[in-house]
């Protein structure tokens, strides 16, 4: 007999949970799958704390954020499978799922995908050099520090400034490694400003901007590596190549939100955030498939991404228990300076405010955030400095959205 | 000191055919590698291709054997289990050098090659994604593409099921002749032999010198690749080759039997071993990839890598040696020597034992691999109920179980490393790249064999993953 749910949530993360929490208090019956052996999903190797300050109004560890969800999440009638992964979604919402109990197909009124995202590896960024033992991405090394208690190495060089290598560079240091130098290609991070001042001006870590790896030394583990800085075409500038010895390359250069599972369905797919294509209730193309968290785009504060996961969570439920009228859309385009705007579309009418998220495509000083509708400003704000390491958030009156929104800097 | 019938050197693709054949006989047999798996020398980084011949100059060792080698590949693939596909390929011109297509036409009918001269319509429609400027084509339909370092391994797989033993990490540093025999001394050990031959790949022409045989000038020449997403898998139907020139056949666009698409290689001289990725060589590959197909998208890319082609003058070395006794060699194997493995082996096996009777109830077929991505759910939940390891997902973008690991492990040839474990199952392989798996690998490796997560290694002696337990990390 096939399993049937009202909202099948595909992730146990803090997306995952919050979604799930969220659909069952608007009465679904509610089945969450998390292939780990627990729930928490990244956030169980983030021993760090800075989580939770806008959420909670506290400062938190990663697991301590998670447990407050999990132990939610486990008082609460939702049911729940762990170590189990699934593998295939298909258009008319049936769920297979792959356990060491077995493989099983369930159906879903809704479902909210909150598969967070992988990293970017140095193959992906193709890396010059010899391919040696000693190259990981930063998640790998923390998972391996934080949680099964091993250090890679001694001496370490970190290529790009994600947040995940700048915690890395602090965590390394105090477990006594020495973090020669954090080299990034773009002329500013890519992690957040406090990341940078906490993790490596506090620790006396040099960090080179416009900067990249030419090449990799050492087989079979890395001895050392040669890097220079790049023209405004970011193509290195061989003459000034430069030398360091290490025994380490840590790689922080992107996340990718997870979204395999979509390959084999017409979802609407954004080039930009390489997630899905989302409307204000975080709905993608496909009506009753709704997306959020690092798998819709990533985020840097976990708080946002709890944010938007009971968003997906709730408009889940509704869709699952038939309390949705769909109506006309209006775009969102970003341009002039903005990288993204999500929601990319959002119903028409309907009354109250919705949160438009957007990122930059570089640093900018003292800009104005201007959106416009029919030509028409209906928000603008000044800032002192935009950076694309960190997510912005706008507040719209959606009484406002009477026609297709642009997002730009002015 | 045991006494073998034969000692083969070297576990590279032709080692292990070699190694593979003999066993069939009434031998014993040994092969001794330097490294941690077989597989590991150039059998491991090339293109993958089985050719089909038409290129080779006439009359030519690489001739003879890359025919012969071709005829056998595609049932020895289907016996050993090796993915596989014979998907044919193009030699693409455009329209100023239709004669180095009917050059090369020429050439494959001389070496018994069948092979077709496409116009433009033909090509395109087999091919769509060639570039514009591409008006000609040299078709061959028995060419095809393997997974080379499965190849490899699954031979070494068959010849232990048959009783040969492999030793590996045991490099071969000194042979000497004693009463008749020869005396293989190694890193670790000592064995005599009445046979030996050398597969030793880039380092034949020393292990020549060590026997005081022939001696031999070997150059090198690197060869560097992109790997593409299995995304792109898609958009390549077959082999697309350039025209060849002196320096080699050109950077090609080809599909994988593992499902995803190369770029390369480049060819450039290098040093012994040097398999670095060049910024140079990349910058090559991406302007000569635009050449023969339409829409190359490096940005696809998963990993880079190059492997190293070992030159000894124009031609294969094979045979015995006649300068010392029971000595045989088969070396400077560079392209296409993946795609004459199987017909050295076959030569080199009627030298050695072509009078030796063959054992009673050999093994001839591998059986078929379970693989997790390619099971149904009934499958799968009969796997389960057997051993629930099948309903562990190890590797989530190759999709590879636990048991699939567990059973690499402990396989005839046993896996020991993360990379053997890789390419025996693809743990790893996918986009990204261990990223999520490599620990799981390690500990399951460790559950496994017994050693502590620290002494697992990537791959060669030296390549630990993780070296120190946080608690004990030297302050130096
Ligand atoms: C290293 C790191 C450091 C960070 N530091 C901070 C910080 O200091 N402060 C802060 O506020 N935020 C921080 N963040 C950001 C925040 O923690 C993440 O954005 C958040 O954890 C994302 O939540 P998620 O649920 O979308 O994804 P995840 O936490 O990645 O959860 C996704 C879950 O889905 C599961 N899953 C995936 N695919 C499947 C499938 N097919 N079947 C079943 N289950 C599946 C995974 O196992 C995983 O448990 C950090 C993030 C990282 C990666
Ligand atoms: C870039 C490139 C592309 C190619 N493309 C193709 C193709 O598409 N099709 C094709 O048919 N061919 C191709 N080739 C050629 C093919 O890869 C080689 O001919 C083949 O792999 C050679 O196998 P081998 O066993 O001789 O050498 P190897 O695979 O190098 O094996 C030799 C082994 O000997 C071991 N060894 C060395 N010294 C000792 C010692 N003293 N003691 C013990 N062990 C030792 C080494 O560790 C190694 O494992 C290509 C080659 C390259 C480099």
């Amino acid at each position: 007999m096939i399993k049937k749910y009202d909202v099948v949530v595909i992730g146990g993360g803090p997306a995952g949970m919050a979604a799930a929490l969220s659909a069952l208090k608007k009465g679904a019956k509610v089945l969450v799958v998390e292939r780990d052996v627990r729930l928490g999903g990244i956030l169980n190797q983030c021993i760090h704390n800075g989580f939770g300050l806008h959420y909670f109004g506290e400062e938190l560890t990663g697991p301590e954020y998670a447990d407050r969800f999990v132990k939610l999440v486990e008082s609460e009638d939702i049911d729940v499978m762990l170590e189990s992964m699934v593998l295939r979604l298909t258009p008319d919402k049936k769920v297979e799922i792959l356990s060491p109990e077995g493989y099983i197909t369930v159906e879903a009124g809704a479902v909210v995908l909150a598969m967070g995202c992988r990293e970017r590896t140095a193959g992906a960024i193709a890396v010059p050099g010899t391919r040696p033992a000693g190259v990981y991405t930063a998640g790998m090394a923390q998972k391996l520090c934080n949680m099964k208690g091993y250090l890679v190495g001694k001496k370490v060089v970190i290529l790009g400034s994600g947040d995940i290598g700048l915690i890395m560079a602090r965590r390394m240091t105090l477990e006594g490694a020495k973090v020669e130098l954090v080299l990034e290609l773009m002329p500013y991070s890519s992690g957040l400003k406090r990341n940078i001042v906490q993790c490596l001006n506090d620790f006396d870590i040099p960090i080179k901007y416009a900067h990249t790896i030419t090449r990799l030394e050492g087989s079979p583990r890395l001895t050392g590596l040669y890097y220079a800085p790049v023209d405004e075409n970011r193509n290195p500038i061989l003459e000034k190549e430069e030398y360091v010895s290490c025994d380490t390359l840590l790689l922080s250069v992107g996340l990718i939100p997870e979204n395999d599972l979509l390959s084999g369905m017409d979802v609407e797919m954004s080039p930009i955030t390489s997630g899905a294509v989302v409307d204000e209730n975080r709905m993608t193309s496909i009506p009753g498939v709704f997306s959020c968290g690092n798998v819709l785009h990533v985020h840097d504060l976990v708080d946002n991404v709890s944010r938007e996961a009971e968003i997906a969570g709730g408009a889940a439920a509704d869709y699952a228990l038939g309390n949705v009228t769909a109506g006309d859309t209006v775009s969102v385009r970003a341009t002039d300076g903005v990288r993204y705007a999500l929601p990319q579309r959002i119903t028409k009418g309907g009354e109250g405010k919705v949160d438009v998220f957007f990122r930059t495509v570089d640093v900018y000083t003292k800009k104005r955030i201007v959106v416009e509708v029919d030509g028409n400003e209906i928000y603008s704000r000044k800032t002192m400095i935009l950076a694309p390491g960190e997510m912005e958030k706008i507040t719209l009156a959606r009484q406002d959205l009477v026609g297709d929104v642009i997002v730009r800097l002015k | 000191m045991k006494t073998y019938d034969c000692i083969v050197i070297g576990g590279g693709v032709v080692g292990t055919a070699v190694l593979d054949r003999l066993a069939f006989h009434d031998l014993a047999t040994l092969l001794l590698e330097k490294d941690d798996d077989v597989s590991v020398g150039a059998s491991r980084a090339n293109s993958g291709i089985v050719h089909a011949g038409y290129d080779c100059k006439p009359g030519t060792l690489k001739a003879k054997f890359n025919v012969r080698g071709n005829h056998l590949m595609w049932s020895l693939v289907d016996d050993l289990d090796v993915p596989h596909l014979k998907c044919g390929s193009l030699v693409v011109a455009d329209k100023d050098n239709k004669a180095g297509i009917d050059e090369l036409y020429d050439k494959g009918v001389k070496n018994g090659v069948e092979v077709e001269v496409w116009d433009k319509q033909k090509t395109m429609s087999f091919e769509p994604n060639l570039s514009d400027n591409i008006e000609w084509s040299l078709y061959a339909k028995e060419a095809g593409i393997v997974s080379p370092y499965q190849l490899a391994i699954a031979l070494a797989d068959r010849a232990v099921l048959n009783g040969a033993e492999i030793h590996l990490e045991e490099g071969v540093t000194a042979l000497e002749r004693k009463d008749g025999l020869w005396v293989v001394t190694t890193e670790k050990s000592q064995y005599l032999a009445k046979t030996v031959v050398n597969c030793a790949g880039a380092y034949g022409a020393d292990v020549n010198d060590l026997a005081g045989a022939e001696h031999y000038e070997t150059s090198f020449r690197k060869g560097e690749y992109y790997v593409l997403d299995n995304t792109e898998r898609q958009n390549v139907e077959t082999v697309i080759f350039p025209l060849p020139t002196k320096a080699g056949k050109g950077i090609l666009v080809a599909p994988t039997a593992d499902g995803n698409v190369i770029y390369g290689p480049t060819s450039h001289l290098c040093d012994l071993d040097d398999t670095s990725v060049t910024l140079d060589g990349l910058q090559d590959i991406r302007s000569n990839v635009a050449k023969t197909y339409k829409n190359p998208v490096v940005r696809k890319c998963i990993r880079t890598y190059a492997g190293v082609r070992t030159i000894i003058g124009d031609d294969f070395v094979i045979g015995e040696s006649k300068v010392v006794d029971d000595f045989y060699m088969a070396i400077g194997i560079c392209s296409p020597g993946l795609s004459s493995a199987p017909a050295i082996a076959e030569h080199l096996e009627n030298l050695i034992a072509g009078d030796v009777a063959l054992k009673d109830n050999v093994v001839t077929r591998l059986p078929r691999a379970k693989r997790l991505s390619e099971l149904d759910g009934d499958e799968l939940n009969t796997l389960i109920k057997e051993d629930e390891a099948w309903g562990r997902i190890v590797c989530r973008c190759e999709k590879v179980s636990e048991a699939e690991i567990v059973k690499a492990i402990h396989s005839p040839l046993p896996a020991v490393t993360v990379d053997a474990v890789k390419r025996r199952v693809r743990a790893g392989m996918g986009r990204c790249q261990g990223g999520f798996c490599a620990t799981r690998v390690m500990e399951i490796i460790s559950r496994e064999t017994g050693k502590d997560i620290t002494e697992i290694r990537k791959g060669k002696k030296g390549s630990n993953i993780a070296l120190y337990s946080v608690k004990e990390v030297p302050n130096d």
